[in-house]
């Protein structure tokens, strides 16, 4: 194995076209893959040391996060934080303090599990993610990366550079919930981000909802334009999106869950993620 | 031994009691203290494990040939490295062991009988190329149908893990091998009429799953046998007597060959009491003529390594109107996993144990299946018997509407009562724990919605056993105590109060270490809650020998007779108030050179009288009614120490044994695929309680003296995880309003019985 | 694969070694360095017990790659006290009995002491959740947190 820490990320790409070349960032997943002898790269391409890649900044339209910044650095954001709690409670989730430490939202999003806890909550917030490549960069929707367990839609040579999240303004909320068996350090047996919007009604605007680990990949709730927009959130239509978030499921029996299980809870979580966002939005 | 009981429980404690530092902290805060993987040796080699992919499969050939070419590859090792050993059980602790299976166990013979089981060993000179001579090693199986279950593993078609298994403890035996390995039975009285004079009869079935000891130190050994062989070993074990005496067996080595050094232990909760790596590294170590170390990783911990019994419980119990029990019956199935030896005998003594009993019969089956096989776990068999007795006894108090812990006071077992297993029982904490519980604020604070209150009790035996000291009155008058059981949660510590206080010194004056298995005689290991008891009696008995001594020194010096002395806090003083004449340990230790030399002793001893430890624990939990999750509000937890030599230690006993008892109840368990293979060999899903599960375990201690121990001493570090298996279930049980009869009570299963109530 | 030049400084020391790209920074420190207070249980981030502080980052260290250390400060248990003084979680540790088999020790040490850096005064559930991460199957956990309660409010005091 070799171990490479480029300082452009045209090094990067190139690199990454290497036979068995792997990107590093955290190393939460991918160190763990190569203890248990899962994954034998020859070539680990430490991305920590790129411009950018490690920064959160403020933009005219948005955050910028970028793609190796630790957990913990995020969830510190004060001002981040408000604007998204929601996918800030999500990647507060991942794994404990010392995992956190490292774990970075390209790392969840690249491992490409159904589980992974930040990713519903940053599909459902629309997120934007920048990619590059042999000629630069191009953007994508994060709700096209993941194919299926562990396959991405990253062409050979690509890796994520960061995430571009909207800003989050007037009465917006996002929440994210996830059932685990222990309070801590378990993956998500289901996971539901939702992000939303209120018009000065309080009727709602925008609304995404997301499902983790009930199907091979995120799930983003279809349909929901038609249901729920400009309606009132009352408790028919928090049943509605129950149901529809049961209907969207087509999870596997595992170690970690059953179908039914999954689908039940699934219908939980979003009622319930879905009153935290409305209050959140409420609140605003 | 039994002259000097008694003789402290009236006297005023200066010590014991108190809760002074440990002598081994300063090292253990600041990672000075050596584990068992911490060592290393010059020109050492590493040493792995090849394991069977296979729940259970015929072994038809092993060609280590291209491994042992491989450059940097030292020894390569497989069972014919090893001598096959007659069929023979000896006692070890509260199991049993047979060396034809140890060495079977240890590495596979004529078959794999679970994944994971050892199949050859490598020693290189470096981990990456002993994992490519691994690779190299080639390994032909003949694939054979598994078994994992103790109810298909009887059945008379089931696949046979060992074609000579005829079950003991049958009456005419078996013509026919199976995978029963024993049946025991337990009792007496005559339940028909028991039965027919209750008013109500519950009966029930029962599974629990195999559980993990969860240590967080991996096995681990050092090893080095020299050309001559000598042989030396470095290891983390409850037991380094026990290990070299297996190790001497396997390896076909005199004892006095090997020298064990017991390394501190990251916990063993029973698990470290067997052997598997040990021997491995000794036989590699003895084929290289270079040290062997060898470390198992946590995948290989657990799915090699011994988990305790799953099991499936059967239990009636009949009661009058008023709560008390006319007769009680149960049998128990448990696991052994690939070899015979589950703690079967021990999980059917103490099924009713806490209860006085007129008609009760246990009947307990050891059945082998193709999973590893079990070593003790803290109380090995208690909790699983004693969860499904409890879980009923909480059954009847329901139906009978009566409080549980008063239909517990009704039928509490005291001193003079028969155990279901024989013996009357000496004064036991039965009904002490029981009025402490009910007098406890927690027992009648008030429950929200969806919270519900589970108590339960629990009995273990505790034991005695040979046991070995040594102490040395150092030149200046401190003292040197050399012990032989490991210290895996603070013993050095209990055992320097007690020296203390029979010398009348300060404890920081005692220093006490463990000994290697060549500086003191035989010691049996750290388990059975045995060491405060039994080393501590020991401890007393060198202090009590070697004050006879200094006051023989003292009279020899005043030219006295020695009952002219005296020995009165630390001095030895001239009998008779007119004459102040006093000599202290160190003016005694100073002049050693003028009386005699050295002032030395020690104590061997087989002890017996250890005394049943009882608990009673109460937990609060909320069931989210539309996830099945449970939450753990409260806990408490109150037993009988029979004396707490150092409180906190005792306190922290009972809250580790209550941590490990509701992960048992809730989320750990095994998860294997239809090929019998391991699907969750790691803490990431092997789901142990982490911090934030759990509240604060508060603790009562009771203290009912042993009689038979000199400070009243009952074992303590057992008790504590037998009840909380039926004190959650019972508290889930009752938030839920649904009888729950399996283990463990996690989210999609509780969710399942709240969904189909 | 040749190893690599690796230049640190650990427990306020430089110190300089050669890492295969493979190893872990909880190998290096305790193959090579010869620093075992930090300790393995399980390897794959699960345990907490290699628990060292990076560039001022509580982290496992059995997921990090020794060659990522290069340039680094790297804190670990062995670095805890100031000389003779031991650090006041240490002597907490001891006179609350928050250890048995003291395998989790270094690595709840480290952790918790991250954690009072951070905040001060934290609650019993900012405790539990900060420690999640280190198992300890001896103690039910209570006077770990018990210790370190105790040990910001004396820290606070002082
Ligand atoms: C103990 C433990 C607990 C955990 N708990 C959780 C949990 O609760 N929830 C959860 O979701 N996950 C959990 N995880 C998994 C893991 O921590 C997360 O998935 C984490 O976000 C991964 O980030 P990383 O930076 O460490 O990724 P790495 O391990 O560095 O990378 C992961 C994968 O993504 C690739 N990759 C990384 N960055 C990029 C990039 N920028 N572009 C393209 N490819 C990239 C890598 O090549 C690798 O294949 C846990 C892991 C451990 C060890
Ligand atoms: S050894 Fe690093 S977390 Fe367990
Ligand atoms: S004290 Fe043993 S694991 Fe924590």
């Amino acid at each position: 194995m070799e171990y490479f820490a480029p300082t452009q990320a045209s090094e990067a790409t190139a690199l990454l076209k290497k036979e068995g070349a792997y990107v590093l960032a955290g190393g939460t997943d991918l160190l763990v893959k190569l203890k248990s002898r899962m994954l034998k790269p020859n070539v680990v391409i430490d991305l920590k040391a790129l411009p950018k890649i490690k920064a959160i900044e403020k933009t005219t339209s948005g955050w910028w996060i970028g793609a190796a910044t630790p957990c913990a650095e995020i969830t510190e954001h004060e001002e981040l934080t408000k604007e998204w709690p929601g996918v800030c409670e999500a990647l507060g989730l991942i794994g404990s303090t010392q995992i956190q430490g490292r774990a970075s939202l390209g790392g969840n999003l690249c491992n490409a599990s159904p589980a992974a806890d930040s990713v519903p909550a940053v599909i459902a917030a629309n997120t934007i993610c920048v990619i590059a490549t042999e000629n630069g960069e191009r953007e994508d929707l994060v709700e096209n990366i993941v194919l299926s367990p562990g396959v991405t839609s990253l062409k050979p040579g690509e890796f994520i550079l960061g995430f571009k999240l909207p800003r989050s303004q007037g009465r917006s909320g996002d929440s994210y919930l996830r059932l685990i068996p222990r309070t801590e350090m378990d993956i998500a047996v289901v996971g539901v981000g939702v992000s939303l919007s209120l018009d000065k009604a309080g009727n709602l605007e925008t609304i995404r909802v997301c499902l983790g680990a009930v199907a091979p990949r995120q799930v983003l709730l279809p349909d929901l334009q038609k249901t729920c927009i400009g309606k009132q959130p009352s408790e028919e239509l928090v049943q509605t999106l129950v149901e529809l978030a049961r209907k969207a499921c087509s999870p596997i029996n595992d170690k970690r869950g059953t179908v039914d299980y999954r689908t039940t809870v699934a219908g939980v979580l979003t009622k319930r993620a879905f009153k935290i966002a409305l209050e959140r939005a409420q609140a605003k | 031994m039994n002259d000097m009981t008694q003789t402290n429980l009236q006297k005023d404690l200066k010590i014991v009691g108190t809760r002074p530092l440990r002598p081994d902290g300063a090292d253990k805060v600041t990672g000075r203290a050596l584990f068992g993987a911490d060592k290393s040796l010059p020109n050492m080699l590493v040493g792995r494990v090849l394991r069977s992919p296979h729940a259970h499969a015929k072994i038809i050939s092993i060609d280590t040939k291209a491994a042992e070419a491989l450059p940097g590859v030292k020894a390569v090792i497989t069972s014919k490295d090893f001598q096959d050993l007659p069929s023979e059980f000896v006692p070890a602790g509260e199991m049993m062991v047979n060396f034809k299976d140890m060495t079977r166990n240890i590495m596979a013979r004529e078959k794999v009988l679970y994944e994971g089981h050892t199949v050859a060993a490598v020693a290189a000179i470096n981990d990456a190329i002993a994992e490519e001579a691994m690779a190299l090693i080639k390994v032909e199986y003949e694939l054979l149908p598994h078994v994992m279950d103790v109810e298909e593993a009887e059945k008379p078609n089931a696949p046979l893990l060992h074609d000579d298994m005829i079950t003991i403890g049958v009456e005419p035996a078996p013509k026919k091998p199976s995978n029963v390995a024993k049946r025991v039975e337990f009792g007496f009285g005559d339940l028909d009429k028991g039965f027919k004079e209750a008013d109500l009869i519950i009966e029930k079935k029962f599974s629990t799953q195999p559980v993990h000891q969860g240590y967080i130190e991996p096995h681990a050994c050092l090893a080095s046998v020299s050309e001559d062989g000598q042989g030396e070993l470095w290891v983390t074990t409850q037991g380094p007597f026990v290990v070299r005496n297996f190790c001497s067996k396997i390896l076909g080595m005199s004892t006095s060959q090997i020298r064990v050094t017991a390394s501190e232990i990251g916990g063993g909760f029973g698990g470290k009491t067997v052997i598997y790596l040990e021997p491995l590294a000794l036989a590699l170590s003895r084929k290289a003529c270079r040290p062997v170390k060898m470390v198992m990783s946590r995948q290989e911990v657990l799915m090699a390594s011994g988990p305790t019994s799953g099991a499936k419980i059967w239990v009636k119990i009949g009661v009058k109107k008023d709560g008390r029990i006319t007769a009680g019956d149960a049998v128990l199935k448990f696991q052994a996993g690939a070899f015979q030896g589950s703690p079967i005998g021990p999980g059917a003594m103490c099924a009713f144990a806490p209860y006085e009993m007129t008609n009760v019969r246990v009947v307990g089956y050891d059945i082998v299946v193709n999973r590893p096989k079990v070593a003790a776990y803290r109380a090995p068999g208690g909790p699983i018997s004693e969860y499904a007795v409890e879980s009923v006894m909480d059954e009847i108090a329901q139906k009978l509407n009566l409080d549980p812990l008063e239909l517990r006071l009704k039928n509490a077992a005291k001193e003079g009562t028969q155990a279901p297993y024989g013996p009357k029982l000496g004064p036991i904490g039965m009904i002490e724990t029981l009025e402490a519980a009910k007098a406890h604020p927690h027992y009648s604070a008030p429950l929200g919605p969806n919270q519900g209150r589970g108590v339960a009790s629990g009995f273990w035996f505790n034991i005695g056993g040979e046991t070995c000291t040594s102490i040395n009155i150092n030149e200046d008058g401190t003292v040197g105590l050399t012990l032989g059981t490991p210290d895996i949660g603070g013993s050095r510590a209990s055992m320097a109060m007690m020296a203390a206080e029979e010398l009348g010194v300060p404890m920081s004056t005692i220093r006490p270490i463990i000994g290697d298995t060549s500086s003191l005689g035989f010691n049996f290991l750290t388990g059975g809650s045995r060491v405060t008891f039994s080393s501590g009696m020991a401890v007393v008995e060198s202090v009590r020998e070697i004050i006879v001594e200094l006051r023989k020194r003292a009279a020899q010096l005043w030219d006295v007779s020695i009952e002219k002395v005296e020995w009165v806090s630390g001095h030895a003083r001239l009998v008779g108030s007119e004459n102040p004449k006093s000599l202290s340990l160190r003016e005694l230790a100073e002049a050693a050179g003028k009386t005699g030399g050295p002032i030395v002793g020690g104590a061997s001893i087989n002890a017996t009288g250890a005394g049943p430890s009882l608990a009673t624990h109460i937990v609060d939990v909320e069931v989210d009614p539309e996830t099945g999750r449970t939450t753990v509000l409260r806990y408490t937890a109150i037993q009988d120490a029979g004396k707490a030599i150092h409180p906190s230690y005792v306190e922290g006993q009972m809250q580790g044994g209550a941590v490990q008892g509701i992960g048992w109840a809730l989320n750990e368990e095994y998860v294997y695929d239809d090929n019998g293979k391991l699907l969750n060999p790691g803490f990431l899903d092997y789901r142990v309680p982490v911090c934030s599960d759990v509240p604060m375990i508060d603790t009562v201690i009771v203290e009912v003296p042993n009689p038979k121990h000199p400070y009243g001493v009952r074992g303590v570090g057992e008790t504590p995880i037998v009840p909380p298996l039926a004190a959650v279930s019972n508290a889930v049980s009752r938030a839920t309003n649904i009888r729950f009869n399996e283990l463990p009570l996690s989210p999609p299963r509780v969710l399942a019985a709240i969904e189909s109530r | 694969m040749s190893k690599k030049h690796i230049s640190t400084v650990i427990n306020g020391d430089a110190m300089e070694f050669l890492a295969s790209p493979e190893q872990s920074l909880l190998d290096i420190l305790r193959d090579e360095l010869e620093l075992t207070g930090s300790k393995e249980g399980c390897g794959t981030g699960d345990c907490g017990a290699c628990s060292i502080m990076l560039d001022g980052r509580l982290v496992c260290s059995c997921l990090v790659l020794g060659v990522e250390a290069d340039g680094k400060n790297i804190d670990t248990i062995e670095g805890m006290g100031n000389g003779s003084d031991m650090h006041p979680l240490q002597k907490k540790f001891l006179e609350h009995a928050a250890l048995q088999c003291g395998i989790c020790t270094p690595g709840i040490l480290i952790a918790a002491k991250a954690l009072l850096e951070k905040k001060p005064d934290p609650t019993e559930e900012e405790v539990r959740y900060w420690l999640a991460g280190n198992l300890c199957r001896c103690t039910g956990y209570d006077k770990i947190v018990r210790a370190v309660l105790d040990t910001a409010a004396d820290m606070r005091a002082a």
